[in-house]
């Protein structure tokens, strides 16, 4: 990779400096002649520029054509969600749209550049507007947003507004930020938050929490996130000091805290972290990743969901992070079971 | 009458009413662009510097330690200088550069001299208005210096973070002076578009219909109305943010305890904040954007030697595109967690969008089809920005999109997203600008081949720099992460932000050749002729040395649209706005 590039950085120099100097034999051959014209365009420049405009096109195309083959492994791999597999069949019809647009588009761009370069012998045709092709161009667009509104907004209210079971309540969970660390809250038994706010921190007591509310005191409070698959959460997200964004990628969450007041998100997670890790393009990535490691001399990696900082909150923003563990309900129910109480903290 | 009088008094003008408190527009313009390029220099330069700490983190760059002092000890950045400089890179691109320098320039140049005024209804009020940016300007470089370091609370300076000097050490002194230099910054723009306003309303020359204006001041003159009615806004925003930081209220500030200590500030909203600040920020893009396209669509035409096409249609997605930059500013606010319901609303607003611009992008490559194609560096930078505005504006559709916006809202996608459409595209405007209007400017030609070198090598680099940034995105990868070395999940992006910021290195020394050439050529480059790009609009009736009241004797008269490039029948492939219809010529409605 870094050689491809030492190859391309030489190549533009090359071509920089070859233009360099076709600047001074220029203007060494007309020196004496009548001035400005010199920098004029001429019939040689219009060929050639319109001939680069041409290569570019074949370039970017290209280049992103090789980006897409790439780069394929290092992208996020499927959705670990209910609702991220909506947001993700949603992703890949904008995206082929779009990439469909840019290849039509782009070359049309380019190769007008090239074709209609300028003849001093030729002239241009007048043709101020036409109705019929901008009616086209304006319904076209029109018709094809439409289409992607629609499918957006539906999309976008399932994720906001997920339909439960009747008998299906979520179980809350509190995501609490501060400066530069998340903390878990679990309800408890109660499925109940206790109330809590910044002016009852103190002591052990690191997020606030009400020890005379009774809805605390089975509250559970971690710093790992474990949920059980196939269940919905419904995380309701605080913060401290400043506004963080609880960011969560392979599950497509993402909400910020904002200190002072609530925010929410309902997940349903539905691949475990073992399920995961056993992924084909999981596991195509992590090896890549551990190549790079390796070379570098660091220790191999293990896949793990994680939580990051999404909100630029301080100095240590790029390392505000907590693991996620997605577990089947028994490991869960052991796991929560070995953690203590907030009533056992106090 | 008085102005005659004044007019017919030819009094020596001193150094410093000719060029330190000038109220001639064509001084002020160049007043405008070279302050906005010394900013732009620091801007860029900036980029390159925390691009280094991209590619190579904790790589020692003596470099840094020289630059930075105290900041990157034995040559390394330390994380709080890196916020700021995103910072201060993000606030100087966005503001001082392609608001100030890209409108004050050309709206300033333009405005009088394509729709025949003597100068702006203001001449007064246009000096304020470059002073108070001069101001602005000393401000935010001054803030550089500061013991507690600049800002570096990121460009939207986000409450509480650029509120609590606790938080981070930028919120200190370096933020209190943000907040004074985008006051005076605000006051400029205010004065400036009020003027262009009232100049473009009241000042056209005889038969110098709104019909006939050039687009680029009906470009001008709709991203002067936005300046008006949304920097007001940011004001406002701003001066509740120095309420807080000085005064104690809690406009943005609620339960809060940070660094340990409990603030006593109770019932503010940070998202408030927000609304305000994209009241403005959103408008803004397009009050970068707006000029660059007006630019834009007259390079082409004049370069195409070829109408514009659908110049009607191309005035209406003007206004269509300003109404909506009103009413889309929420969908920077997706993950606030503001209501759902407004979440619809704002995709839907913010995809109507692309409607317009979609128009516009069409009409451009239209207006290529079938011309006589000049390919001056003017022109292929105007090339250059359709193609970013087609690429960049195209992401827009996922990122305006809420159910998508969640997972991509804050990294790398939008980073690409934005500098592609608003910084590459509006940049590519202004340089269009330069090398287009630089001989009206200083009345000589810039070098040609420079210019080539300039536009290819900034053309390859920008698309490297910023399209596989989408890649990084789709990848999870934050912005505004000092380093991505925390998580094991990104170590296979390291060759990517190495690509990146070799790209970005060259790309930035690139623009030296443009220094050069416009400094050299400034002072001596060729004589130009009065009309050297053979453009119909009234600028090219003007005498090469520039005159205070533009033109010596009469203003023209302008009998005919800007457009009427190789129209047949005529013995020329161009017409000028002053020459009278004939009897037979054909009637386009212009």
């Amino acid at each position: 990779m870094e050689t491809l590039l030492i190859i391309i950085v030489g190549i533009l120099g090359v071509i920089a400096i070859t233009q360099a100097v076709r600047v001074f034999e220029l203007s060494a051959a007309v020196k004496g002649e009548d001035g400005a014209d010199n920098e004029n365009v001429t019939d040689k420049d219009n060929r050639n520029q319109g001939m680069l405009l041409l290569i570019f096109m074949v370039l970017l195309l290209g280049g992103f054509i090789a980006m897409v083959i790439g780069y394929k492994d290092t992208l996020l791999p499927v959705s670990a969600s209910e609702h991220g597999v909506n947001v993700d069949n949603l992703w890949d019809i904008s995206m082929w749209l779009i990439i469909v647009v840019f290849f039509i588009t782009q070359p049309i761009l380019f190769y007008f550049g090239y074709k209609f370069s300028g003849r001093k012998d030729r002239k241009a045709v007048y043709m101020e507007h036409n109705n019929r092709l901008e009616f086209i161009w304006t319904i076209v667009p029109a018709v094809v947003l439409a289409g992607l509104i629609i499918y957006g907004l539906s999309t976008w209210s399932n994720i906001m507004n997920p339909v439960l079971d009747e008998n299906e309540d979520p179980m809350i969970v509190e995501i609490y930020a501060k400066q530069f660390a998340w903390t878990a809250r679990y309800s408890g038994e109660d499925n109940q938050l206790g109330y809590a706010n910044v002016r009852m921190i103190g002591g052990t007591n690191t997020l606030g929490v009400d020890p005379d509310d009774a809805a605390s005191l089975d509250d559970v409070i971690t710093t790992e996130l474990h949920l059980p698959v196939n269940k919905p959460v419904l995380f309701k997200f605080r913060s401290q000091d400043v506004i963080h964004s609880a960011y969560m990628p392979h599950f497509r969450l993402q909400m910020n805290c904002v200190p002072g007041t609530k925010t929410q998100f309902m997940l349903t997670p539905t691949m475990t972290t073992e399920e995961m890790r056993v992924d084909p393009e999981m596991q195509a990535k992590v090896s890549r990743v551990n190549e790079i490691r390796g070379e570098r001399g660091d220790e191999a990696w293990q896949f793990d969901y994680i939580l990051l900082c999404n909100k630029i909150c301080g100095s240590a923003h790029y390392n505000m992070q907590m693991k996620v563990v997605v577990e089947s309900e028994e490991e869960y129910n052991k796991w929560m079971s070995e953690q203590k109480s907030f009533a056992e903290l106090l | 009458m008085a102005t005659h009088e004044a007019h017919d008094h030819h009094h020596e003008q001193s150094f410093v009413e000719k060029y330190v408190f000038s109220q001639d527009h064509k001084m002020i313009a160049k007043q405008f662009l070279i302050t906005g390029m010394i900013m732009g220099i620091i801007g860029v330069g900036m980029s390159m510097l925390f691009r280094l700490q991209l590619a190579w983190p904790d790589h020692s760059f003596p470099i840094l330690e020289t630059l930075l002092g105290k900041w990157a000890p034995d040559g390394v950045m330390d994380p709080n200088i890196y916020l700021a400089l995103v910072t201060i890179h993000g606030t100087i691109m966005v503001f001082f550069v392609l608001t100030a320098g890209l409108s004050g320039t050309f709206s300033n140049l333009l405005i009088p001299l394509q729709i025949g005024a003597r100068d702006m209804a203001s001449g007064f009020i246009n000096m304020l208005s470059y002073w108070f940016f001069f101001g602005s300007s000393i401000v935010m470089v001054i803030s550089l210096f500061v013991e507690s370091g600049p800002a570096s609370a990121g460009w939207t300076v986000y409450p509480p973070l650029s509120a609590l000097p606790q938080a981070i050490p930028g919120s200190g002194l370096g933020m209190t002076l943000w907040l004074v230099s985008m006051s005076l910054f605000i006051v400029s723009s205010l004065l400036g578009a009020l003027n262009y306003i009232v100049t473009v309303l009241n000042l056209r020359t005889k038969g110098m219909s709104m019909t006939r204006l050039p687009l680029t001041i009906w470009a001008f003159f709709v991203t002067a109305i936005l300046g008006v009615l949304s920097f007001p806004v940011l004001f406002s925003a701003a001066l509740l943010l120095i309420f807080d930081r000085s005064m104690g209220t809690s406009f943005y500030l609620s339960d809060i305890m940070v660094a340990g200590e409990l603030l006593s500030n109770q019932g503010g909203s940070p998202v408030l904040y927000q609304h305000l600040f994209w009241f403005l920020g959103h408008p803004e893009v397009y009050i970068i954007l707006l000029p660059a396209l007006g630019i834009t669509s007259e390079v082409i035409s004049t370069n195409a030697r070829k109408p514009i096409f659908g110049y009607r249609a191309m005035v209406g997605s003007i206004l269509a595109i300003a109404f909506l930059s009103f009413i889309v500013w929420g969908h920077h606010m997706f993950v606030t967690g503001m209501n759902p319901f407004l979440g619809s609303v704002f995709t839907f607003t913010t995809l109507l969008i692309a409607i317009p611009s979609a128009v516009k992008a069409f009409n451009y490559i239209t207006t290529l089809w079938k011309g006589n194609l000049r390919l001056t560096p003017a022109m292929l930078f105007s090339i250059g920005l359709v193609s970013t505005f087609i690429t960049g504006g195209l992401t827009g559709l996922i990122l305006g999109d809420s159910a998508l916006d969640i997972n991509v809202h804050d990294t790398y996608f939008v980073v690409a997203h934005f500098h592609i459409v608003m910084g590459l595209s509006a940049i590519f405007g202004m340089f269009a600008g330069v090398y287009h209007w630089f001989p009206k400017m200083f009345g000589r030609r810039m070098i040609k081949s420079l210019g080539y070198v300039h536009f290819w090598v900034t053309f390859v680099t920008a698309y490297g720099v910023f399209f596989p940034m989408h890649f990084l995105g789709m990848a999870g990868l934050p912005r505004r992460y000092y380093t991505n070395t925390s998580f094991p999940m990104f170590d296979d992006l390291a060759d990517i932000n190495v690509m990146v910021s070799i790209f970005a290195i060259v790309g930035g020394i690139a623009q030296l050749v443009f220094i050069f050439n416009f400094f050299y050529s400034a002072t001596r480059g060729k004589r130009a002729s009065m009309n050297p790009w053979k453009s119909n609009t009234l600028e090219w009736t003007t005498p090469v040395e520039h005159i205070h009241g533009n033109w010596p004797g009469e203003i023209p008269e302008v009998h005919r649209w800007a457009y009427d490039y190789s129209k047949p029948g005529m013995e020329d492939d161009f017409v000028p706005q002053t020459v009278p219809i004939r009897e037979n010529e054909v009637e386009t409605g212009h």
